[in-house]
């Protein structure tokens, strides 16, 4: 456990950690009943093989992640496109990124981030938690970003506030890169677009597969179509229909709350409501 | 002499659960439908199977009540008669070919076929046919029912062979897609079993383009064969289609069928609705419109042709009718109606056949024939396209859309054959398995020697 209901989950996989670039992801099961649960991945050691994920219990299947004591049932990757930034990495040699991560999004801004500057890319990042004892891989920030802020919701570390409060001199960057909860980056990409400033988003919808064959995980993009798991994640974030993608994300909410609250409570949730028909 | 009707499942209580509907041929049932086959001197059913399997023989065991002639009879050309007499439509080949069919009724070779995989299964009758391995290895690139069939032959024939599958789980469609009513997993099961016997192997969440290019296995294994499939859904582009409460039937079938959804157990949801339409009248359309029937809502089916063009399985309409499912032809999308981003219904237009002659009619909208159905959930069912991403970093040539190109099975690239629904776009299962039996045959004679 890295923080409360934050967990750190390290898988061996060679096929995937051989494959693997920033800004992929994986999918993972629990067991055979278990859902298939998105990750995006934050870091590939190469030497042992292991894929590490950063993860939040925000329901059933994610608090059924935590009980895992040896084996997952299924893992595989590496899907989606490696990070755009990764991809065009020698468009952005000589620039100069502003990371801006928000929650357990920055393990996978935190992979970016060092694949990025180990490459010479001058790289800034704001990190946003909602409270202090919420951040976490804060050594591994400090050993390798020279300027980064942090920001908490309560002001129980760092700057009072919302990353988009932090955002300053925006015009001393060439792009953006933000990964963290929907509504950050639809702000994040609201703020840079007052001045310009390219914003890459990294989009985690809901999904089955992961490799295109249920279109649960579509955005619209342009005004066009796209579906996260193939197109992405990553996308032109002043492009982003993020109203959309927001309302999408709670399609399944009563149902997940239910079962949350039974994996939590136990068998206590259905009494004569009358909305549920367990027996 | 009218053919012996299957029993299947009563129709008030079967939309309650997800066991199978047909319930298959008991002995004295078999017997009689088997003893209508005229075992014709030249039997135009074989004609019929695109695998050719010799349906007249395996007919006669069946009279003399020989089910273990009966199952090598049909082994030697199908490892997946339990599938194949289940989902196949028999009614457009084999059956439709039948001289019985001519005046009266066909035989029932689907159900015949069914009856002796159902009582293989009960006996454990277990065939081996496996010649002595060539030290030929062989990668093929999906589990569904094409490269099943590859597999099948190529393995028998002594190549040693591995499946490369994406998913956690084997059969492709087989698996995801065609529910559980109408193809219990466990005869899927049963029959991927075979082939692992035979000596198959399985990588799973291997999906191919990501995990490994396909130039990588050519370079491990001596042929590939590429039944990929067509997987990637069709939206119609109307307006509201990203609104809550519309779904690919991919996405309802992967959710019921895969994940097993139906069941209190599994931690995969389905958006609760009361009130569905699907848009689309193939088998798709109609297995999501049934499994949906079944976890409590009432369905609609929305078609812009008439029943007579329908693809789907004659069966699996009159089956979907039984179960009060509503079909609603002549009749096309025009928008989805939401409040609050979520589906209140829709607006259809009407529209009629025009006989221009062609075998499939063509249909025009009716001018200001506009209705609107009362509905909390659209499903789109209207056939899908092959995945681009496998063919990352391999220089394989395809069409237009996406299809990959073939002469004989063979694509552009030497050692590489690609079949299935990857190569005609979304078909039949039993066409999957007709191109990988295909392709089986040309590898064999390509790389034996």
């Amino acid at each position: 456990m890295l923080a409360k209901n934050i967990y750190l989950l390290e898988v061996e996989a060679p096929l995937i950690v051989t494959k693997a670039l920033p800004g992929q992801f994986v999918i993972v099961m629990a067991s055979s009943s278990s859902e298939r649960i998105p990750l995006t991945i934050y870091e590939c050691d190469k030497k042992n093989n292991v894929v590490s994920l950063v993860y939040q219990v925000v329901g059933a299947s994610t608090l059924e992640l935590t009980t895992v004591e040896n084996d997952l049932y299924s893992i595989v990757g590496p899907l989606g496109k490696p990070s755009i930034l990764v991809s065009n990495i020698d468009e952005y040699k000589d620039k100069k990124v502003l990371f801006v991560a928000g929650g357990v999004g920055i393990a996978p801004v935190m992979a970016t981030l060092n694949y990025m500057s180990s490459r010479g890319v001058l790289c800034d990042l704001i990190y946003g938690a909602k409270s202090s004892d919420l951040l976490i891989l804060e050594d591994k920030i400090k050993k390798s970003v020279n300027n980064y802020k942090i920001v908490t919701d309560d002001g129980t570390k760092g700057i009072k506030g919302n990353v988009v409060d932090a955002m300053e001199r925006l015009e001393d960057y060439d792009v953006c890169l933000t990964v963290g909860p929907v509504i950050m980056m639809k702000y994040v990409s609201l703020k840079t677009k007052e001045i310009g400033l390219k914003t890459i988003v990294s989009m985690n919808p809901i999904m089955v597969d992961g490799t295109g064959m249920c279109g649960a995980c579509r955005l619209v993009v342009d005004g066009k179509v796209l579906f996260a798991c193939v197109d992405g994640p990553e996308f032109d974030g002043h492009k982003v229909d993020f109203d959309l993608a927001m309302e999408r994300m709670n399609i399944y909410k009563t149902f997940e709350g239910r079962k949350y609250l039974e994996a939590i409570e136990g068998n206590t949730h259905h009494g004569g409501c009358g909305e549920c028909n367990h027996e | 002499m009218n053919k012996v009707q299957m029993r299947s499942r009563d129709k008030e209580t079967r939309v309650n659960n997800f066991s199978e509907v047909n319930l298959g041929y008991n002995k004295e049932e078999a017997q009689k439908e088997a003893n209508r086959c005229l075992n014709c001197q030249n039997p135009r059913c074989v004609k019929g199977c695109p695998i050719g399997i010799k349906i007249p023989k395996f007919i006669e065991a069946i009279k003399n009540d020989d089910i273990n002639l009966a199952y090598e009879i049909i082994r030697e050309d199908n490892l997946f008669p339990g599938i194949c007499g289940r989902v196949c439509p028999q009614e457009k080949q084999c059956e439709s070919m039948c001289i019985k069919g001519f005046k009266g009724d066909a035989i029932s070779i689907g159900s015949l076929e069914r009856y002796v995989s159902d009582e293989a299964i009960k006996n454990n009758i277990k065939i081996d046919n496996k010649k002595k391995s060539n030290g030929k290895t062989v990668a093929i690139v999906g589990s569904g029912p094409s490269g099943l069939a590859c597999a099948s032959i190529l393995q028998s024939e002594g190549f040693s062979v591995t499946i490369y599958e994406s998913l956690h789980k084997a059969g492709g469609v087989l698996t995801y897609g065609i529910p559980e009513f109408r193809l219990p997993k466990k005869i899927v099961d049963k029959e991927i079993e075979a082939l692992v016997d035979l000596g198959v192997k399985f990588v799973f969440n291997a999906p191919i383009g990501l995990s490994f290019s396909i130039t990588e296995l050519k370079s491990k294994y001596d042929a590939v064969y590429l039944a990929t499939g067509a997987g990637l859904p069709r939206f119609m582009g109307i307006k509201n289609e990203c609104a809550n409460g519309v779904f690919s039937a991919n996405e309802v079938l992967t959710r019921i069928n895969l994940m097993g959804a139906y069941n209190r157990e599994s931690k995969t949801p389905v958006y609760e609705a009361k009130r569905v339409v699907v848009v689309g009248c193939g088998n798709v359309a109609i297995d999501a419109a049934r499994s949906l029937r079944r976890m409590g809502a009432s369905v609609s089916i929305v078609y812009r042709r008439s029943e007579l063009e329908a693809p789907a399985r004659k069966e699996e309409i009159k089956h979907a009718k039984e179960e009060g499912i509503e079909f609603l032809y002549l009749t096309n999308p025009k928008e989805i109606i939401v409040e609050n981003n979520e589906v209140v219904g829709m607006e259809v237009s009407l529209m009629e056949l025009i006989d221009d002659g062609t075998e499939r009619r063509s249909v025009k909208e009716i001018q200001n024939a506009i209705k609107k159905i009362d509905c909390d959930m659209v499903v789109m069912a209207l056939g899908t396209m092959p995945n681009s991403l496998i063919l990352n970093d391999s220089n394989i040539k395809t069409d237009t859309y996406g299809l990959i190109l073939v002469d004989d099975t063979k694509t552009n690239i030497d050692r590489v054959y690609a079949g299935g629904d990857a190569v005609t776009g979304a078909a039949t299962v039993i066409l999957a398995y007709e191109a990988g039996k295909k392709a089986a045959l040309k590898i064999i004679d390509d790389i034996s020697i």
